[in-house]
């Protein structure tokens, strides 16, 4: 999460519990877990109604699935992850995407990054000099 | 805690994507949304819908609303609820 932090990210957490149960379970569970608690707000949809717009809201088990929307300052979604309750997701997955969306903005859409892709590693400047040539930029592992 | 920081109303979508206000927003919303608000509306690509909602957060009570996070980057988790294991 301070990773996130240092990339000028913010985190909002929402689910179908109230408010006061996010005190709780921060005060309780979640301080013991990670010194001073989530540092992030956490939202709370009772009803799921904001979850049904966003189409994660499972209406038969009342919760919300595992949704993370990676949103850019204008307002744009990036990208969309769902996952079922039971799997947890990757934050070094979620860390990675960020960083190849935010080169991508800096750059103005100018370049690209490459499946698997990590920080640091050359990306692709797609136009017409790429059109076939892109084995001799990029060599997946 | 004053009475203010209490009523903070329910988490509700604004009814349009963030930055654009609603053609019509009625004065009252009822709990329950339209058809028209139940249909999700999310795409890559695409604004994301506007919403406002209460929170926890730093000790307090607060309401937080999407489209104030305009101009930074933004990541919403969405979590089945609080207390269970994963």
């Amino acid at each position: 999460m301070s990773d996130l932090k240092k990339l000028g990210v913010e985190v909002l957490a929402m689910s179908v519990d109230s408010m006061f149960t996010h005190k709780i379970w921060q005060e309780e569970e979640l301080s013991k877990m990670v010194e001073g608690g989530v540092p992030f707000p956490m939202l709370s949809d009772a009803g799921g109604k904001v979850g049904q717009v966003y189409g994660v809201y499972d209406e038969e088990a009342g919760v919300e699935n595992r949704g993370r929307f990676i949103i850019d300052p204008d307002g744009v979604i990036q990208a969309v992850e769902i996952l079922m309750p039971p799997v947890g997701r990757s934050e070094a997955e979620l860390f990675r995407q960020v960083q190849a969306f935010q080169l991508v903005r800096a750059s103005k859409g100018k370049e690209a990054t490459p499946a698997g892709w990590q920080p640091g590693e050359p990306t692709l400047k797609p136009g017409p000099d790429l059109v076939g040539k892109v084995w001799q930029v990029w060599k997946p592992k | 805690m004053g009475d203010e920081e209490m009523d903070l109303g329910c988490a509700r979508p604004t009814g349009g994507p963030v930055g654009v206000q609603p053609e019509e927003v009625p004065e009252e919303r009822e709990i329950k949304p339209t058809e028209e608000v139940r249909k999700p509306m999310v795409s890559v690509g695409k604004k994301a819908p506007d919403f406002e909602a209460p929170a926890f957060h730093e000790g307090k009570f607060k309401k937080i609303k999407l489209s104030d996070y305009l101009g930074k980057w933004v990541v919403l988790c969405f979590y089945p609820g609080d207390f269970t294991f994963v």
